[in-house]
């Protein structure tokens, strides 16, 4: 019973990729989950009260949100609390986010 | 890749194959999260922001949203009411969107139970409810057994706490409104750690702001359980630049470690009586723990906090139990509302991908704390935390608090996204 306990769980880890890629079932993913971090300043509503700051509800196109958090991050645009954020975020992970503002874009 | 992924699957530990090996059992085809039951324990910032999520991530997940009060006042913006900046309704979110909007199902109640084996809650109104997944967020509560001798929840009206915002900070608000112009407004601030780091200074900052605008010869006393202080140096320079020598900070080696006080008299007694500050209006914060409901469900260690597990914020005590907010132990992230909005979305996450069988994801989340030193000088600290060797850290090199060195018209623009953050985060989480 241990032994196929083990087994099993071997297999779901094994398997783990696969069955993502394959089902259509919910997943979040870590782009979408990053993504959903920014909301909480960037509006998680179209249209929404904060007249401030930008919104990202209704998505964003990619290569310029790319361009844009670089810059942000290397300090050729300035910002108040941006460049601090985008310092958080290697060149894989500011694709992630802008894959995922892409293909919410309205 | 910044995250070590030996590391990462190191730490899912006993949980993570709790998890896998659960999902095996229920899968294939992740039937198990088809009309699961989510329980969401305390309807604050991290609460609430886990029920919507979940149900945005997985509309097929029913979430039952437990919160005693109908209407939540948030603690981040309540010193602007105290500085007459905002009134108790600006910052007064309710349940509707969530119940309409989202599909939660909001229960006006009051958790008195946890039964860990069985997977149920219990009510105060006798209702039970069973759970697949629960979600504990029940923010802080007070440390009276450590706190100034004299002190106690029964002197709470007379020497308000205000650090959970609603009928405290509207007696706190009448005590300054009823002061006479001269008088000395004394806040007692507590050790680390505790609700919203830079809670304390903000609040200084706005009692100096109507005292300079209604009674200018008024004092300000902050006595420090402490020796520095979340955005020291920005707080200490903006107070200067506005309100000249009106706040003065004692960190606890110079008299601040206030040990008694006599409620009768407001009076403060530090070093065994050595130095004693009379008050006006006397502000008590006392040392916090987690939500009473953590500590009899025994989801607490020592500390007084819940230890966690630092990628799926299971609790390191009992594993279909997740502990988020203020009550969790999350490595380097302080406790504020928006590290609980950040910790609402990984923790729904986390439970959509279990209860499908999936990985959980690597963490990554967010805080920016802006705080108002006057109307239009805000200042903020701001970091991006993963999960890094083994523990929530921020990111090396990035984060970290405004430049010391901004003008006027820098300020102005934080200010001005400090309200605009309080619009966004709080539309992310009631809206």
């Amino acid at each position: 019973m241990k032994h196929a306990k083990l087994a099993a769980v071997a297999l779901a880890v094994s398997l783990g990729g696969l069955a993502v890629s394959q089902s259509a079932l919910a997943e979040v993913t870590r782009g979408q989950l990053m993504a959903k971090t920014c909301l909480a300043c960037h509006g998680s509503v179209a249209g929404g009260p904060d007249a401030t700051i930008p919104s990202l509800v209704n998505g964003y196109p990619r290569q310029l949100m790319i361009q844009n958090m670089k810059a942000f991050r290397d300090g050729t645009r300035a910002a108040t609390v941006m460049n601090r954020h985008a310092l958080g975020y290697t060149d894989e992970e500011i694709a992630l986010l802008a894959d995922y503002f892409d293909t919410t874009r309205r | 890749m910044s995250i070590s992924r030996r590391h990462f699957l190191k730490a899912l530990g006993a949980g993570g194959a709790a998890t896998a090996l659960a999902a095996c059992a229920q899968m294939p085809g992740g039937e198990k999260a088809r009309g699961a039951h989510v329980v969401v324990v305390g309807g604050g910032s991290g609460g609430a922001t886990a029920a919507k999520y979940l149900r945005h991530f997985d509309s097929d997940i029913r979430v039952t949203l437990v919160e005693p009060n109908a209407t939540y006042h948030t603690c981040y913006g309540s010193n602007w009411v105290l500085g007459g900046l905002r009134q108790m309704n600006d910052i007064a979110q309710t349940y509707g969107n969530l119940r309409d909007r989202h599909g939660v199902n909001v229960i006006q109640d009051t958790v008195t139970a946890i039964d860990p084996e069985t997977n149920r809650v219990t009510l105060a109104g006798g209702q039970v409810l069973n759970y697949d997944k629960l979600v504990v967020a029940p923010g802080i509560s007070f440390n009276w057994a450590t706190a100034a001798e004299g002190t106690s929840e029964a002197t709470t009206n007379q020497i308000p706490h205000a650090w959970k915002a609603g009928p405290q900070t509207e007696i706190l608000r009448r005590q300054l409104e009823a002061m006479p112009d001269g008088g000395v407004f004394v806040m007692v601030a507590p050790g680390n750690p505790f609700r919203c780091p830079p809670g304390p200074y903000e609040r200084a900052s706005m009692v100096a702001h109507y005292f300079k605008t209604h009674k200018p010869r008024s004092k300000i006393l902050i006595l420090d359980n402490k020796e520095n202080f979340s955005k020291q140096g920005l707080f200490l320079a903006g107070w200067e630049a506005n309100y000249g020598n009106m706040i003065e900070w004692v960190p606890s080696s110079r008299g601040g470690q206030v040990e008694r006080i006599d409620v009768a008299s407001k009076t403060a007694i530090s070093d065994g009586g050595l130095n004693r500050f009379k008050a006006d209006v006397l502000n008590y914060i006392p040392p916090q723990r987690a939500g009473e409901i953590a500590h009899s469900a025994s989801l607490v260690n020592d500390t007084g906090w819940c230890p966690v597990n630092q990628v799926t914020f299971q609790s390191s005590i009992h594993t279909d139990i997740h502990v988020i907010g203020d009550s969790s132990i999350a490595g380097a992230m302080p406790k504020s509302g928006h590290s609980a909005n950040s910790q609402g979305k990984l923790v729904a996450a986390a439970i959509v991908n279990a209860l499908r069988g999936r990985d959980p994801i690597a963490p990554s989340m967010v805080n920016t704390c802006y705080s108002l030193v006057t109307p239009d000088w805000g200042i903020s600290v701001a970091a991006v935390y993963q999960f890094l060797d083994d523990s929530i850290k921020g990111v090396p090199g990035s984060g970290g608090v405004s430049p010391a060195d901004a003008d006027r018209n820098f300020r102005r623009m934080e200010a001005n996204y400090t309200r605009g953050w309080y619009d966004s985060i709080t539309t992310d989480i009631w809206g």
